[in-house]
């Protein structure tokens, strides 16, 4: 089996191009709907026993200063409320006052006040820059022994460049469920984000180590040739690697409860992508770049 | 006999030990059936019950900031405030609290079993409240003696009930123990600047020393002045401040008191005394904490989950977390035949090495960590996957199975390294930085990673060893 993958480069680039164009479009347009991890806030999670309409709950919450809350109904009797931080007297008042509709169970109450909001945003930063940080030094040092005709640094920036992607196709997807069924942005969401960074580098470990593994057998070969040998080679595995890891995830969307639903999906859609990038991107890229190498010389 | 037969029995017997630990339940009702049957008396095997944080079995979880602006040693203000507010959810009743300084301000409080998050807030709340107090007269004394003896009297007669002793005028002293037969003077942990461990120079033993600021010098010095030789006992929030019966819990029976010498002017005395340097430090760190003037006002965050949310998301989450196993094991089946059997063996193997860890470690499983390990169980069949590719390629270069086998466990290596080294590196950094949810996740990544390591490395690879012997096998397409 030789799929010529390397010969519709300029689709790939220009197919991702669009993909990564989509993805920033949704998080600068539509913005990402932030759970309140990050933007402080309470939460408060009931059941009903009979539950009520949703207007009914809006009247008879109105008297309350809640900001900008949002009523989301789950499963066949539970509610999820949230709201702006508020303080016990409102919170037991609420309750209260739902009571007289039809007796409600608290299932959970959360409250984040705005200085631990401030702070996750401040290390989420630093964790995602740390993150990529360290792989890019990781495959540095792993690739050190590669140095013609790319570099083990090269090597580096070029995964730094597709675990990028990975993540903005990621967040974008985000963007898009958070508009359209209000899937919120929060912690476990970037938990899985860095996750993903840590996951889908192996995939293009699995390759750049079976093109140094090839540059050395068959130092002669032309570059793109044994690229697209190294793609070939390790297509099957890379494909049922990330298969299994997906049947976990896919269980876990459909049975798991509401938190790990969504970082579940994030995780599968990061993967995907993961895998896609490593085909499409990270493998043409070393190739144009040794293309624009020769070029210079 | 061989090496690898050796390693086949260490197999064996390290998946009876994994498995029966995190699931005794079998074990121990054969025991039962034998021990009946037999009348032998073979013991059960260890239970020891997986610990499950606040998100699976319900709680109220607080997180307090402390205002430690006018504060110079912030780690001692810290454990006193921890110490204090421990006594306090003790007193509560909850069963396995939590409390733990995070950072350098903040002090998280975690009440497994809570439900009343209004009440538990209100509980924790207070500042800590130190008071001196002197003995009370003598007609007080003997009053509260009287009161005592009636209430003895009733509780040793048959057939009554709480009722009857409410009944007595100032029943409430026989709760109140020894702090009855003292009573508080003007003297407060308010006047109170700092209370340090010294050392006697010519005995070298250790002593308290206490520092009042001007106003309590004058109130300490009345106080000791109309109490020579008299005990005056220190209380924190209405309890001794440590244990001086030594059954190694602070109750109404203690009471701490030393007896005042003289008047001391000046504002700074010393508690002598043959006490251990250890009890010492910990009356100095009690007495500071019930001084400080840290307020920790309302929660930053709060948290309360109810009992049956999480008891449905850790069965969803196991539900979820079982039908993904019965996939991959079909698909390993499916694509890798015989030896993807035996690495779906190893992956049992692997789920009951990594519960077992969890029950010895202690690992407190959240959600999140569930997830990690949920997710290491997809990642850790990779190493196989890596493998068993390696060996298909080593075949069709026309080598022998038992040769492919052995090469292709060598050259997969270096991506199985790379790939779970990186995974791990980011679950490290995650845990390094991360919160508590994060860190829950990044903890249970790591260990299983590493297990499946081990599990895909050595595990499947003997039991192929084991099954195909030192001949070619006989039907080889059992075996690609």
């Amino acid at each position: 089996m030789n799929i010529p993958f390397l010969k519709f480069t300029k689709i790939y680039y220009i197919f991702s191009s669009i993909l990564l164009a989509i993805a920033l479009f949704s998080i600068f347009y539509f913005g990402l709907n932030l759970g309140v991890d990050f933007l402080g806030g309470s939460v408060l999670e009931i059941e009903f026993e009979n539950r009520p309409e949703n207007s009914v709950l809006q009247e008879k919450i109105s008297s309350f200063d809640l900001g900008e809350y949002t009523i989301q109904p789950v499963g066949e009797k539970g509610v999820v409320l949230k709201m702006k931080e508020i303080n016990l007297e409102v919170h037991q008042n609420i309750i209260s006052k739902l009571n007289e509709v039809s007796p409600v169970k608290e299932l959970g109450f959360e409250d984040v006040g705005p200085v631990i909001s401030r702070e996750l945003k401040g290390k989420t930063i630093v964790l995602v820059a740390v993150s990529l940080i360290g792989l890019l030094l990781y495959i540095m040092i792993s690739f050190r022994k590669v140095s013609r005709p790319v570099s083990g640094f090269v090597l580096g920036v070029v995964s730094i460049i597709t675990l990028t992607f990975d993540v903005l196709i990621t967040i974008g997807f985000f963007a898009i469920i958070g508009k359209f069924y209000n899937a919120q942005f929060g912690i476990p969401i970037v938990t899985a984000l860095l996750t993903i960074i840590g996951y889908t580098i192996n995939d293009k470990v699995i390759i750049f180590d079976r093109l140094r593994e090839n540059i050395i057998r068959r130092s002669s070969d032309d570059f793109k040739e044994l690229v697209n040998r190294s793609i070939n080679e390790t297509l099957l595995r890379s494909l049922s690697t990330g298969f299994c890891t997906l049947l976990v995830l896919i269980s876990l969307v459909i049975f798991g409860g509401e938190t790990l639903k969504y970082f579940s999906l994030a995780l599968i859609v990061g993967i995907v992508a993961g895998t896609y990038s490593s085909l499409f991107i990270a493998s043409p890229l070393l190739v144009s770049w040794q293309k624009l190498r020769l070029k210079k010389r | 006999m061989q090496q690898k037969y050796y390693v086949f029995i260490g197999i064996i017997i390290l998946a009876f030990l994994v498995g029966t630990f995190s699931y005794p339940n079998y074990f121990n009702n054969g025991v039962d059936y034998l021990n009946s049957k037999l009348s032998l008396n073979i013991p059960h095997f260890l239970d020891k019950p997986f610990i499950l944080g606040l998100d699976l079995k319900g709680g109220v979880s607080l997180t307090y900031q402390a205002d430690l602006s006018t504060v110079a040693d912030k780690s001692s203000a810290m454990s006193g405030l921890r110490d204090v507010i421990e006594r306090r959810v003790n007193m509560f009743g909850v069963s396995e609290p939590v409390v733990q300084v995070q950072g350098e301000d903040r002090l998280v409080v975690e009440m497994p079993g809570v439900t009343d998050i209004q009440q538990a807030i209100q509980m924790i709340g207070q500042t800590p409240y130190l008071e001196f107090s002197e003995q009370k007269s003598e007609e007080e004394i003997k009053y509260v003696e009287n009161v005592l003896k009636q209430v003895r009297d009733i509780q040793t007669k048959e057939g009554s009930t709480i009722k009857d002793i409410e009944k007595i005028k100032d029943w409430q002293f026989a709760l109140q123990g020894q702090s009855a037969f003292f009573k508080p003077t003007e003297l407060n942990g308010k006047y109170l600047t700092k209370a340090s461990v010294i050392f006697d120079q010519t005995t070298y033993k250790p002593q308290i020393q206490l520092k009042f600021n001007s106003e309590g010098a004058d109130i300490f010095a009345e106080i000791t002045g109309r109490n020579i030789e008299k005990p005056l006992a220190i209380f924190l929030d209405g309890f001794s401040i440590i244990d001086t019966n030594g059954d190694n819990k602070i109750d109404a029976q203690d009471a701490y008191a030393p007896i005042v010498q003289a008047k001391i002017t000046g504002g700074e005395a010393v508690i002598t005394g043959d006490m251990s340097n250890k009890t010492a430090t910990s009356i100095a760190l009690r007495l500071n904490s019930g001084a400080l003037p840290v307020k920790i006002g309302a929660p930053i965050s709060q948290e309360a989950v109810g009992p049956t949310l999480g008891s449905i998301s850790l069965k969803k989450s196991l539900i979820a977390g079982f039908y993904g196993l019965i996939g991959i094991i079909i698909f390993m089946i499916v694509f890798y035949r015989l030896p993807g059997f035996l690495a779906s063996i190893a992956i049992i193997i692997y789920i009951a090495i990594n519960l077992s860890l969890f029950k010895l470690i202690p690992v407190t499983l959240t959600l999140a960590g569930i997830a990690g390990f949920l997710l290491s169980m997809g990642m850790a069949l990779d190493a196989n996957i890596l493998i068993f590719s390696r060996i298909h390629e080593e075949l069709k270069l026309g080598k022998g199975y038992v040769v492919a086998l052995k090469d292709g466990q060598k050259r997969a290596w270096p991506s199985i390294r790379d790939g779970n080294l990186t995974t791990i590196l980011v679950g490290v950094i995650l845990f390094i930085f991360g919160t508590s949810f994060v860190k829950g996740f990044a903890f249970t990544l790591v260990i299983s990673n590493l297990i499946g390591m081990f599990t895909a490395i050595v595990i499947t690879n003997y039991l192929l060893k084991i099954f195909l012997g030192n001949k070619e096998p006989k039907w080889l397409w059992l075996w690609r």
